[in-house]
This record gives structure tokens, C-alpha cells and sequence, in this order.
């Protein structure tokens, strides 16, 4: 019986570790790569400021790899902690990605890491800029894997259920590893991290014109930060169109949600800003928004690359519209409910050695079998992901986005033309930036991941039948040890950080 | 290649692979039993430098074997990950606080402002290389002992208790391997330090300690092997399980190569630790960490296989899991096989890059010349 306290819990446990672990990842994506950038200049040139400047970011990013991998390590392990059911049912297919992830990325990044930081005096030049270069790979490799994984979750494609063990096996690796959902998102993700990383070397460069402090080196800083800004926020923008073009495809029920989108019809217009009406219920007849400047066709367009494409609301996806072929949401979980109790019906004539009950009830349960997972839905309105959360969050990512490709045009052409210096409130900005940058990054994992519910693996796997046996007591009582835990690393990581920035870039 | 293996010759070949794993993870847990030894070996705050950057060099790698060995359980055998994790919970969750207090600590620990101050995060390794490991252990050993555990028709699992994992603690033979581990880490990490520092104080304290621990773990190793060649274990046969008396003598003497890996893995360790005590050779840390490996991979064979389950159930026996019953499908276990060839590649980067790194000891003038030191 669903236990709905225990499903909270292992939720907000996990909401807890992903976002935390998100605090600290787009970090160590983004900068390695600026490091390795400043570190190949300095090898090339042989200046040692390059050199210097290498260090000093190179201390930083050591600050926050290392409480990216404290945070990173509970997350594997919640999947069979927390969600055992989970890790049974679809382990065939999701625990072969973080395996391979082990074997090809992680060894890659912490052998390398120590040479990094280590190999100074111990290696060649050479072999140095190598490892760094191997440990932005190899993060970036780490990324891919998990993101395969993240993807099937989102799109579950190269499997099928095997009524014998009672779950998902793998039947194409290749379809997994090469699903449009994960590339998708992957680059998007890989995207989130550069900008991420570019934001953060902007704005320390930022505060120290703005202090006058360190002014050569801030300068050279902030033109490689603003310059791989530039061109990475053009990529995410890319990439970001990409992703939703899948979701568009794959996840109707996240699209709707995300653009707050009730009534579908043709020719869908994209809600540009918009404030949701907070009294505005699935199924009545009150207006979705209080106001709202809508782009004209702009969401069939990017959805569908159609302007005339045909866009499903909340309404249709529940109540169904035949003119679409969109069936209701009670008649899937119907049919879901006669595949659970065919493959009931399977598995005890199997047991008692009846081969025709068994014969009769596997075609009945394949014939359902697409729904199997509606089955333990209560209501058909569950399809729907909370509205208000995915739609600002979207949106907030979005505008935030768009506001970091102006900010490192703005900085990379006040620098180009040297006049950075005098640009006050672009550097305050810019170092206001900073925070906004881990907002944006945060937001786009709330509507991948709040947008998917209440799939744990869309439409095959609800949450609540993924979730370990355990007491509420226990998840609770590891939630607030690991939320005290991470608050207090993160504080120390903030402290160190701070005082690392102000002591200068010098001597690192 | 792999394709044309049956499942059960895949089976085996991932149990292989998890149990060299572990056994390369008990290895490098020398990180960790240095850890504890932090305070006794150094006097000075220089000492205490040395040893930490002589172990924070390499603690990432140690934690990426857990990871992966997570990982390897994850895919492979998915029923033993679901039920072992997803039921001694608290025992796996004290492991992984453990794990992420280690994580920040080399990089934090004299970091100005740290918030925590210095002997916190000496704490946290501590705790990581005492608690971490000894739980480690526990948790490890219940795939010999089992749990109270039952699993359904469709191979969802429950425990029949509500202490999920503490009562493992209570369980003389999983405590005992949660020592023999402590010790042999700690015993690994004074090898390590005498072949990697060249500060003499520390190295000739390491060899004093490395009496100590050494014979604690021979004296604790000898009392489990013992314990586990007298117990009972869970045998199957197709879809049968029933309860065998002397089930892993059995298993020993029944699979005469794994008694030859056992033999000549713990003779290794122990030839280890002579030539260290009694000759002051400085090698001994690579015949105790192949002896190490052999060791775990002769233990983990006499739980994995000959029909024996690699997870019994005490609630009921019929819910005991097996490499055969808790694996992966014949196509995840094909294709993962294809990856696990990367793995001489991945040993082969580790080797020469540490080679590399490794080949001049670490000494004082090192450490108060460098910027970048833990």
C-alpha cells in the first residue's frame, strides 16, 4: 500500500541531495574547462602570469570538486537506499550508465586531479596541461553518463518488461546511449555548467576592478570567462531549444505544465512573462493567468517546428480529445489496472504450472502492457506535475538565460575596446550574476525533474511504487542529517571561498 | 565476443569482476587506516602535513572505488543492490555520512576560514577511517550472515524488522570482519607510509605501529576465518534453497583454486609484514596489496559461488539471493562485459601516472615549499 509520508520524504531527501549536488557540479564543469584554457595560454606563451592566474582559479575549483564529490556519492546509493523498488525494477537498464560512468569518467577525473594539483614539479609542462585538459574531459564524460541515465528516466526507450523477473530489461544499448532525450540534454546540461563557470570567473574578475585589486590578471580573467561566456550562452540557447523540442515530443504533460497551458489547440503562442491565476483549479472554467504577453505561434513553432502544430493542454491530456487521438488519462489507468492483474494472473499460473492460464493472461498483459504504469495512479488528474513550480521555474531560467548572454556581450565588448574598468554598474552586475547563475541552474532541474512527476520513469514507473520499505522515521531522520550536513559544508565552502578570493591572486 | 556465453557464465564473470573490485577496494582503503593513525605517527604539525598529503594524493581514488563498486552491484546484480541498500539502510547511510565528511576534509582542513576549524576535519577523517570502515565491514559480512529480509513474486523486497541494518551490529561474526578490516587497513597504511615517506620518524614509528595492528589482524583474521569455515550458509539448487552446515568449508575444500588464491594471498600479506618488521624493507605495501586482493577475491568466490547465496534471507529462506536469481539480463551483462575491457586500460593510466608521481618519496622541504598542499 502506497505510503504517501514515506514517498514524501524519500522525494524531499533526494530534492535535497540533487540540489545541493547542484550547487557544486555546474562549477566543476564549467571552470575546468576555463582552467584548462588559461593553463594551455601559459604554455603556449610561456607568461608566467598565466600561470598565476591558472592557479588561482585552479584553487578555487579544488574548493568546490571537492564538496561536489561529497554530495555525489549519495545520490548513487539513494537509488537502492531509497528506492529499492526502483533499483529492482529498472536496474537492468539505469545501473549499467553509472557503472560505465565509474569505469570511464570518474577514474579519468581523480587520477588526473592529483596530477593537476600535484604534478607541478613532478611532470613535464606538457603532461600537466594534458591532465588538466583530461580532468575537464573526464568531468564532462561523468556528465554524459549520468545524463544517459537522466534521459532514459525521461524517455524510456531500448527495453523491454520481462514478466518472468518483473521488470525492464535492456534489449538495445545503443538505443540507450544514444537517445535524443539524453543528448539533448546533456549538451544543454553541459552548457548550464560552462555558463555557470564563466558567470563565476566574470564576476570575481568583476569585484576586483571594482576593488582595483589584482587588475592584470582580473583583466586577462574576465576576457576568457566573458569570451567562453559568450559563446557557451549561444550554445545553451541552442541546446535549450533542443531539449524542449524533446520534451515537446516525449513529455507532453511537462510542456503543458511548463507553459501553464490548459486548453490545447493549434498554433500555440509561448508565454513570455505571465503570473498564473493562484485559484485556477484542473478542470474548471476560471482563467489560467492573471495576465500574460504571449509570442504568437512560437510554441507549436519551437515544439513542433510548426506554426500550425497541434499542442495538448492540461484539460486534453486529462479528460483526452478524440479529434487528436489523445486518449483520457481513466482509460489508461484502466487498461493499466488489467495489466497488473494479468501479470498477477502470469505469475501464479506460472507457479502452479498452468501454461494455458499463463499463455492467456501474457497476452492480455502485453496488450496493456503500455499502461502498466498508469495503473497505480489513483486519479487521472495525478497525470499532471505541479503547474506553478515547473512554470516560474521555466520561465525564471529562461529570462536568467537570456539576461548572461547580454551581460557577457556587454563585458567582452567593454573589455575589447578598454574601457572595462569605468563599466561600475555592468561589474556589479556582473558579480550579482553570480548567485543568479546557480538560480538558473537550479530552476532547470526543477522543471526536468518536478516536471516529470509523478513519473519516477516517465509514464512506465510512478514515484510511489519506486520508494524502498522503510519507515517515514527513517527517512526522516537521514534527511535532517545529511540537510545539517551539506548546510555545513556548504557555509564552510562559502567561508573558504570568500577568503580565498579576498586574500588575492596571488600565491596559489 | 560475450554474447555467445550462457547467463550463468556471465554471472559468474560480473561476480569475478565485483570481487576483484572489492578486493582492489580493500586495498586502497590504506587511505583510510592512515587516517586513523594520523595523531599517532605525527608528532609535528610538519609530520601531520606529510602524512596528509602523502594520503590526500590518492583518497579520491579509493572513493571512486566505492563509487564504483556501488555501481558495478548496481548493474550487475540489481536484486542485491535493491535489497541489501534499500533494507540496512542506516547501516549504508552511517557508511555514506562517513564517506562525504572524508570528502571535504584533505582540501578544507587548513584552509583559512574553514568555518570548522583544523580538528574538526582531522575528526572527520578519523571517524571516516575508524567508523567508516569497521561499518564497511558489517555491512559486507551480512552477505554471509543475512538479513531479515523476504521478497515478493515480482522481486519486490521488505524487511521483517523495523531496525533496517542496526541489528546488524549486534552480530558477532559481521563486528569481527568490521575490525579484521580496520585493522588490515591500518596495518596497509603503516606499509604505505614506509614506502612512500622519506621522513625517518615517521617511517620508524610506522614500523612500531605496523607491530602492533599487524598482530591484532592476524590473531582477528585467524579467529574469522575460523568462524566462517564452521558456519552454516545457504546452498540452492534451481529454485531450492535449504541451510548447509559447514557450507563455506565445503565450498573451500570443494573448489581446491580458491583455496590455493586464500593460501597464497593471506601468505602474502603476513610475508608482508615480516619483511617490513624483522628485515626494514620498504616494498612490503605491494605483496600485502596483492596479497589483499587475493584474499578478498578467494572470500567473496566462497560466497558467490558453487550454488551457495550471495545474500541469504533469515525471514525466509526461499527469499535468499543468488548470482543467479539477482542478476542482470543476459544483454546488460553482454554489453556491460564489452565495458569492463576498459579496466586493464583504466589500471594502466592509474599505474603510470602514479609511477610518474610517485618517484621520489614525499619529504618535509617538499611540503613547506609547495603552495598547493592539504
Amino acid at each position: 500500500m502506497e505510503n504517501i509520508a514515506l514517498i514524501d520524504w524519500s522525494r524531499a531527501q533526494f530534492a535535497l541531495t540533487a540540489i545541493y549536488h547542484w550547487f557544486f557540479v555546474p562549477l566543476t564543469l564549467g571552470l575546468s574547462f576555463i582552467v584548462a584554457i588559461m593553463e594551455s595560454i601559459y604554455v603556449k606563451t610561456g607568461n608566467v602570469v598565466w600561470k598565476e592566474i591558472t592557479k588561482f582559479w585552479m584553487t578555487l575549483f579544488a574548493i568546490n570538486f571537492a564538496i561536489g564529490l561529497a554530495t555525489g556519492i549519495i545520490m548513487e546509493f539513494e537509488f537502492g537506499t531509497n528506492w529499492s523498488n526502483y533499483s529492482w525494477i529498472v536496474g537492468d537498464i539505469f545501473g549499467a550508465p553509472l557503472a560505465i560512468e565509474g569505469i570511464m569518467a570518474f577514474f579519468m577525473e581523480s587520477t588526473f586531479f592529483a596530477v593537476m594539483f600535484f604534478g607541478w614539479d613532478k611532470v613535464s609542462k606538457e603532461m600537466h596541461l594534458f591532465s588538466t585538459w583530461l580532468v575537464a574531459i573526464g568531468s564532462n564524460l561523468s556528465a554524459l553518463w549520468i545524463l544517459v541515465a537522466n534521459g532514459w528516466m525521461q524517455n524510456p526507450i531500448g527495453m523491454v518488461f520481462n514478466p518472468d523477473t518483473a521488470r525492464f530489461e535492456m534489449n538495445s544499448f545503443f538505443d540507450v546511449l544514444f537517445n535524443p532525450n539524453a543528448y539533448s540534454k546533456f549538451l544543454h546540461t553541459i552548457g548550464s555548467g560552462y555558463v555557470m563557470g564563466s558567470l563565476f570567473v566574470v564576476g570575481i574578475s568583476a569585484w576586483y576592478l571594482l576593488k582595483n585589486k589584482d587588475v592584470v590578471k582580473a583583466k586577462k580573467s574576465i576576457v576568457v570567462g566573458a569570451t567562453f561566456g559568450l559563446i557557451t550562452s549561444i550554445f545553451l540557447i541552442f541546446t535549450g531549444d533542443e531539449s524542449a523540442h524533446e520534451v515537446a515530443l516525449n513529455q507532453p504533460s511537462k510542456l503543458a505544465a511548463m507553459e501553464g497551458l490548459y486548453d490545447g489547440h493549434r498554433d500555440v503562442g509561448i508565454v513570455a512573462i505571465g503570473m498564473l491565476n493562484p485559484e485556477k483549479q484542473i478542470g474548471d472554467k476560471k482563467e489560467p493567468f492573471v495576465f500574460e504577453i504571449t509570442v504568437p505561434h512560437a510554441l507549436s513553432l519551437l515544439g513542433f517546428h510548426d506554426t500550425d502544430a497541434y499542442v495538448p493542454g492540461i484539460n486534453q491530456l486529462i479528460y483526452g480529445d478524440p479529434k487528436e487521438g489523445i486518449e483520457p488519462a481513466s482509460d489508461k489507468i484502466e487498461k493499466g489496472k488489467i495489466a497488473i492483474s494479468a501479470l498477477k494472473e502470469y505469475k501464479e499460473a506460472k507457479k502452479a504450472d498452468d501454461n494455458a492460464t499463463a499463455q492467456k493472461s501474457l497476452v492480455e498483459f502485453r496488450a496493456n502492457e503500455k499502461y502498466f504504469g498508469y495503473g497505480y495512479l489513483k486519479d487521472a488528474k495525478d497525470i499532471i506535475p505541479p503547474v506553478a513550480l515547473t512554470f516560474y521555474s521555466f520561465h525564471l531560467m529562461v529570462g536568467l538565460g537570456t539576461w548572461f548572454l547580454a551581460l557577457f556581450f556587454f563585458v567582452l565588448y567593454f573589455a575589447m575596446v578598454g574601457k572595462l574598468d569605468k563599466q561600475k554598474l555592468i561589474l556589479r552586475l556582473a558579480v550579482l550574476s553570480i548567485p543568479l547563475g546557480y538560480l538558473a541552474g537550479e530552476m532547470g532541474w526543477i522543471v526536468a525533474e518536478v516536471g516529470r512527476q509523478p513519473w519516477a520513469i516517465f509514464e512506465m514507473l510512478p514515484v510511489g511504487m519506486a520508494t524502498s520499505q522503510l519507515s517515514v522515521i527513517a527517512v526522516q531522520t537521514t534527511f535532517w542529517l545529511f540537510a545539517v550536513t551539506f548546510t555545513a559544508l556548504l557555509i564552510a565552502e562559502i567561508k573558504i571561498m570568500i577568503t580565498q578570493i579576498k586574500n588575492g591572486m596571488e600565491e596559489h | 565476443m560475450f554474447e555467445s556465453l550462457s547467463l550463468l557464465t556471465l554471472q559468474q564473470y560480473w561476480w569475478f569482476i565485483l570481487s576483484l573490485l572489492g578486493g582492489l577496494f580493500t586495498f586502497m582503503m590504506f587511505i583510510q587506516g592512515g587516517q586513523t593513525l594520523l595523531n599517532t605517527l605525527a608528532k609535528t604539525e610538519t609530520e601531520k602535513n606529510i602524512i596528509i598529503a602523502s594520503l590526500g594524493r590518492k583518497w579520491e581514488l579509493t572513493f571512486t572505488n566505492l563509487v564504483l563498486f556501488g555501481g558495478i552491484i548496481f548493474a550487475a546484480f540489481p536484486l542485491l543492490y535493491s535489497v541489501s541498500f534499500g533494507g540496512a539502510y542506516y547501516v549504508w547511510m552511517a557508511i555514506l555520512f562517513c564517506f562525504v565528511i572524508q570528502a571535504i576534509s584533505y582540501e578544507y582542513r587548513k584552509k583559512a576560514n574553514n568555518f570548522l576549524g583544523q580538528k574538526t576535519y582531522e575528526t572527520f577523517l578519523f571517524i571516516n577511517g575508524s567508523l567508516g570502515v569497521i561499518l564497511l565491514g558489517v555491512a559486507i559480512a551480512t552477505f554471509f550472515t543475512g538479513a531479515n529480509f523476504v521478497k515478493t513474486d515480482t522481486n519486490l523486497s521488505s524487511w521483517t524488522n523495523h531496525t533496517y541494518g542496526l541489528e546488524a551490529v549486534l552480530n558477532p561474526f559481521n563486528v569481527l570482519f568490521g575490525f579484521v578490516v580496520f585493522f588490515l587497513a591500518r596495518s596497509q597504511a603503516s606499509l604505505y607510509f614506509i614506502n612512500n615517506i622519506s621522513e625517518e620518524s615517521i617511517v620508524q614509528r610506522a614500523r612500531k605501529q605496523l607491530r602492533i595492528d599487524a598482530v591484532i589482524f592476524t590473531l582477528l583474521f585467524l579467529v574469522l576465518t575460523g568462524m566462517l569455515l564452521m558456519m552454516s550458509g545457504v546452498e540452492y539448487h534451481k529454485e531450492m534453497f535449504s541451510m548447509v552446515k559447514y557450507k563455506f568449508l565445503n565450498n573451500l575444500i570443494e573448489t581446491p583454486l580458491i583455496l590455493v588464491v586464500l593460501l597464497v594471498g593471506v601468505a602474502s600479506v603476513l610475508y608482508a609484514f615480516v619483511i617490513a618488521i624483522r628485515k626494514n624493507a620498504t616494498n612490503g605495501i605491494w605483496f600485502s596489496g596483492v596479497g589483499t586482493v587475493l584474499t578478498v577475491l578467494a572470500l567473496f568466490s566462497l560466497l558467490g559461488y558453487n550454488h551457495t547465496a550471495i545474500y541469504p534471507s533469515l525471514a525466509d529462506i526461499n527469499s535468499s539471493l543468488t548470482i543467479e536469481n539477482g542478476s542482470g539480463s543476459h544483454y546488460t551483462l553482454t554489453a556491460m562485459s564489452y565495458v569492463s575491457l576498459f579496466v586493464p586500460f583504466v589500471l594502466g593510466y592509474i599505474y603510470l601516472v602514479w609511477k610518474s608521481m610517485d618517484k621520489e618519496k614525499i619529504t618535509s622541504g617538499e611540503i613547506e615549499s609547495d603552495n598547493h598542499h592539504y
